[in-house]
């Protein structure tokens, strides 16, 4: 095959590219440059789109041995997922940018210019595993639950699943570590990345204010009454306990938590943590990693609706284009903006944006 | 095989310099050591220079031997501004290199410096009345004047001598560095305050150049230290590199008439062949007042990237023309200043041939070239 490796700098996407080399693909790696002024997103060794990470996976790609090019995909990720990420929260939901960013760039942009030049497939370093079942290929978790990143992945659908090979779905981290040591991969002992790539400061509050405006409003209990005062209500989210600085505390000091986000009156909500319990989750533009589920019927599976979250499980229904599910234990704080993953064991069926819940 | 046709970026060393540079690493000294081995290498680079001066039009004490052309654009640039407190303003072209333009806007951005662009024509040519006009009103205020000798993306040269007579007794810079050892440089002729030419865009080694500086002119340094060279450029001085610089001057000037027929003609047949393949190809930049060797070409409708990514898994190595440090690509500021619009630029790639090119490597672009460019179309 014909194989495009995705290379952020990172062990895990060098090592993912070193093992579809050896096995004798033609393969090329490519970074991606995802700001026009990488200064802009400098954030040292914890991004992925610095200069010193695209010389980090130049280096990488020497050393396995492949054609290595960088393709500015700035003006794309500029479009779809940092103003998706500020649009998002202007209208108070939580978007997760990583989810975007896979959907949008990795397996659409990038998939296509790597179609566009003869190649048949994008190689990353993501924990996921993709198997052949006589239901056709399927995505499954990772056999390293602490790294699974099935979740950021799930809002591919079967064309773009089709395109995509995650090498490293069968080993954990550290073997992974181990695997870039013994390759000589001076990579190998870089610290993950965390925190959104293009935030470097690692403050979203603060970085969101300076685009949408510090819009000062009240922060007011289930009845009404104003309990103290924010600084944009985009800067919660649902569930958020510390950081609210209330002036008027509750009898028996009982803690309060964020329970809605209005943008338009730009009031925040907050109350007790029972008030958050959900059970019911409504969640539109679904996309199908595999067969779409048959309508009308309620199925047993589980809702995921963190990158690292617990599998909850549940029931749920779908007309193909939005899913409901009914959790079996009710879940506490879970804003709209959300991605809700859809499991059948391990294998994922799909996922869907929160749109509502009760 | 690979076909190297990216000359302008650099271009192979030369046998005979290869071995002057191995042949001096293996002597000993510090040329400003006053024993024996130091007075070796001393007149080894003394000789060297004199060498390079002969070919530049230059006299031996105008050549200050620096790290890079980078280097010497930047001690030019940042040199004058600073020497010469009671004038703040430059005037540049918009097709400098970055290595010119970015010193620039850095004296701006934390200096005071003030920078007036001097247009260009859609030849990529320096418009002299625009050019005239500023500096007029102006002419108090100018530090300096900075206009290239020959452009690397398009390789349209430019009328220095005209330059230097708008500036009167205003200082002009001019980047040589893709001129030299190319076609004729004369430094006295052209009447230039100061030049900069490379080794390793002629057939000489990485990591020495040379900013060419009029006698008497006391410029402020960027590096202090020694005192070498003329106490402008303080670090012990690159010995090896020096001398393998005046081996590759030396044979490029023997061979500069037959390397430029050659060259151009290669050229000439890479422009019909491309051509040929593809008729709607538009070709950049001045067609007779030229570099021998740069095919600037731009495939409407295309994106370089793509043509360049594809290029190379054919074995073809061709470029943008210019690119950052992140290896980003980027529409050419060259290019957009000749009045082409943002997406012909972005669909625009340089061919630069050089002596050691081949009437083979062209005919295996011809064979390619449109199926390429074909594959590259949005």
């Amino acid at each position: 095959m014909k194989i495009v490796a995705a290379m952020s700098g990172g062990v895990d996407s060098a090592v993912a590219a070193a093992r579809i080399a050896e096995q004798g693909h033609e393969v090329i790696g490519v970074h991606l440059a995802l700001s026009s002024n990488p200064q802009k997103y400098r954030s040292g060794a914890r991004g992925c789109c610095t200069i010193e990470d695209s010389h980090d996976a130049r280096r990488a790609a020497d050393m396995i041995g492949i054609p290595f090019y960088i393709w500015d995909m700035a003006e794309e990720f500029h479009d779809s997922v940092v103003e998706n990420f500020i649009e998002e929260y202007a209208n108070g939901r939580t978007p997760n940018p990583c989810l975007r960013c896979n959907e949008k760039i990795k397996f659409a942009a990038v998939l296509e210019r790597a179609k566009g030049l003869g190649f048949d497939a994008v190689a990353t370093g993501h924990y996921a595993q993709m198997r052949e079942t006589e239901l056709g290929r399927m995505m499954y978790r990772a056999v390293d639950p602490g790294k699974d990143q099935s979740y950021v992945l799930a809002v591919l659908n079967e064309e773009q699943l089709s395109g995509a090979l995650f090498p490293l779905g069968d080993t954990v981290k550290d073997d992974v570590r181990i695997e870039a040591k013994k390759r000589g991969l001076y990579v190998a002992n870089k610290p993950d990345s965390h925190d959104i790539c293009f935030i470097p400061s690692g403050n979203n509050a603060g970085w969101l204010r300076d685009r949408l405006g510090a819009d000062n409003g009240p922060i007011v209990d289930e009845d009404g009454n104003q309990v103290g005062e924010h600084q944009g209500a985009y800067t919660y989210t649902i569930g958020q306990r510390r950081g609210l600085n209330l002036s008027v505390p509750t009898e028996g000091g009982i803690p309060r938590y964020v329970l809605k986000i209005e943008p338009k009156s730009n009031t925040v909500v907050v109350g007790a943590r029972e008030a958050l319990a959900i059970s019911h989750i409504e969640g539109e533009k679904a996309i199908w990693c595999g067969p779409i589920p048959q309508s009308g019927v309620a199925h047993r599976g589980f809702a995921q609706v963190r990158a690292h979250g617990t599998p909850l499980p549940c029931e749920y229904r779908t007309d193909g284009k939005s899913i409901i599910a009914e959790l079996d234990e009710p879940l506490f704080g879970l804003a709209t903006g959300q991605g809700l993953v859809i499991y059948d064991g391990d294998r994922v069926v799909g996922s869907a944006t929160v749109s509502a819940t009760k | 095989m690979a076909i190297y046709l990216d000359h302008a970026a650099t271009t192979p060393m030369l046998p005979a310099a290869i071995d002057a540079y191995s042949r001096q690493m293996a002597e000993i000294g510090n040329a400003s050591s006053l024993h024996a081995q130091g007075r070796a290498v001393r007149k080894a680079v003394e000789e060297s220079r004199e060498l390079i001066a002969r070919a530049a039009g230059c006299d031996a004490t105008e050549i200050i031997f620096t790290g890079s052309g980078t280097e010497a654009n930047n001690l030019a640039i940042k040199g004058f501004f600073w020497s010469n407190s009671k004038k703040n303003t430059i005037i540049v072209s918009t097709i400098e290199h970055h290595a010119v333009l970015d010193p620039i806007e850095w004296l701006a951005e934390h200096d005071g410096a003030k920078i007036i662009y001097a247009p260009v024509d859609s030849r990529g040519v320096i418009n002299l009345e625009a050019l005239a006009k500023i500096v007029n009103e102006n002419r108090d205020e100018i530090a300096l004047i900075a206009v290239m000798h020959s452009n690397n993306e398009v390789g349209s040269l430019q009328p220095i001598s005209d330059v230097v007579e708008i500036a009167g007794d205003i200082p002009v810079h001019t980047d040589a560095v893709q001129s030299f050892g190319k076609i004729v440089f004369d430094f006295a002729a052209l009447g230039v305050t100061s030049a900069t030419v490379s080794a390793h865009k002629l057939g000489g080694p990485l990591g020495v150049a040379a900013l060419i500086l009029k006698r008497g002119l006391d410029i402020t340094p960027l590096l202090h230290g020694g005192g070498q060279e003329r106490d402008i450029r303080s670090s012990t001085v690159n010995a090896p590199g020096i001398v393998s610089f005046a081996t590759a001057v030396d044979q490029s000037l023997m061979n500069l008439r037959d390397n430029y027929f050659k060259v151009n003609e290669l050229a000439t047949q890479l422009r019909n062949a491309i051509k040929a393949g593809i008729p709607t190809a538009v070709f950049n930049g001045s067609s007779e007042e030229s570099l021998p060797g740069i095919v600037n070409v731009t495939f409407p409708g295309t994106k370089s990237e793509t043509l360049l990514v594809r290029l190379d898994l054919a074995g073809i190595s061709a470029s943008q023309g210019s690119a950052c440090s992140a290896g980003v690509q980027r529409p050419s500021h060259v290019l957009l200043a000749m009045g082409i619009s943002e997406d012909d630029a972005d669909a625009t790639i340089r061919f630069s041939l050089g002596s050691s090119s081949t009437e083979e490597d062209i005919n295996t672009v011809a064979k390619v070239i449109a199926d390429v460019v074909e594959k590259a179309k949005l």
